[in-house]
């Protein structure tokens, strides 16, 4: 097997963009150390010829969205005081994310796979347990109502 | 079919440092490695939770990718970079060129050699700083003292050059020996410890 650190090396940015797309830029760090310590504990049985990318998205797809209900559910903890870290890059783009994450979880799993992993449409089915026209489908309809919130009429 | 721009934010910097030390709390940081450097030029460290596995010559070994990649196949692939696990030993190292230490301080893993070959490691580094042995007198300590060509196979393979001492270990007759990486790697180990003027 390759050694772990190389698929750090070439899957980084993807699971980093999913997580950040999945459960925004402030839980996304969380995410991020959970989906790789969870896919290195597995990665000794991790079967040859596996799609090592739509492996390690399906486990930081599903790790970004415990860590984003998670904290939605808990209440805020004073001592995580936001003027204690340091300010966050500005993200031009999080008005758009936002709004994926608003999107029905069919639709959102399937532009966050694509567009933020980076996944063609056959590794999201892959991903997602569903047909190649089930994608096609989820990512038109999300995208329709992308377009909807971002340009309103 | 339009297209959406990815998320651009990058992840911290430090994060991935973070979670090598977070892999090591968990057990599942089989082996960690990292790039130290010294006089002998670029040396790639690596340990396991018993101790210092590894210690490779760079440029001999085929580069970086090469010894991590032989790593993963003979140890675990759950290896990473993981520097601030080496900080002990690249200390130890330069202190040891810097002619600051004649003792290497560090838990020593021997899980790479087998049998006579561990042996032959294991008389090895009990042979003190600034002394040297014949390969015959290695080979007696590792229970065979006809088996000098055994010793100097095993010696050429040892793992952990310059922290098991095999630059120590001569041949009977006076001369230098070969040394893996290069005989002058073994002539200047050798000068540092005032064996060689």
């Amino acid at each position: 097997m390759i050694p772990f650190q190389q698929v750090l090396d070439a899957h980084r940015d993807a699971v980093w963009r999913v997580c950040v797309a999945v459960a925004g830029r402030d839980e996304a760090e969380d995410a991020f150390q959970e989906t790789w310590l969870s896919a290195l504990r597995a990665y000794p049985r991790l079967g040859e010829g596996a799609n090592v990318r739509a492996w390690l998205l399906t486990i930081a797809h599903r790790k970004a969205i415990d860590v984003h209900r998670g904290r939605a559910r808990r209440p805020i903890v004073t001592d995580r005081l936001p003027e204690a870290a340091a300010p966050p890059e500005p993200e031009r783009d999080d008005g758009l994310w936002d709004a994926v994450r608003e999107l029905p979880p069919g639709q959102r799993a399937a532009i966050t796979l694509r567009y933020a992993g980076d996944l063609r449409p056959v590794e999201v089915a892959e991903v997602l347990g569903i047909s190649d026209d089930a994608v096609r489908r989820r990512i038109a309809d999300g995208l329709k109502n992308l377009r909807l919130e971002v340009q309103p009429a | 079919m339009s297209r959406l721009a990815a998320p651009t934010t990058p992840p911290p910097a430090d994060l991935l440092a973070r979670l090598a030390a977070r892999a090591a709390e968990e057990g599942l940081l089989d082996v960690a490695y990292a790039r130290v450097d010294s006089p002998l030029g670029p040396l790639v460290a690596a340990v396991t939770p018993a101790g210092l596995v590894r210690l490779a010559y760079e440029d001999f070994n085929g580069g970086l990718d090469v010894v991590v990649e032989d790593l993963a196949a003979r140890i675990s692939p759950r290896v990473l970079e993981a520097p601030a696990r080496l900080d002990d030993i690249r200390r130890q190292l330069d202190e040891y060129f810097e002619r600051r230490r004649d003792r290497f301080d560090v838990p020593v893993d021997l899980t790479l050699a087998r049998g006579f070959g561990r042996r032959i490691l294991e008389a090895t580094a009990a042979i003190p700083f600034g002394e040297t042995r014949s390969y015959r007198e290695v080979a007696e300590a590792a229970g065979n003292g006809k088996a000098t060509r055994a010793a100097g196979n095993a010696l050429g393979a040892n793992p952990i050059p310059i922290v098991v001492p095999c630059h120590r270990v001569l041949r009977t007759g006076g001369g230098l020996g070969g040394y893996t990486g290069g005989v002058e790697k073994k002539e200047t180990l050798l000068r540092i410890e005032g064996v060689l003027l």
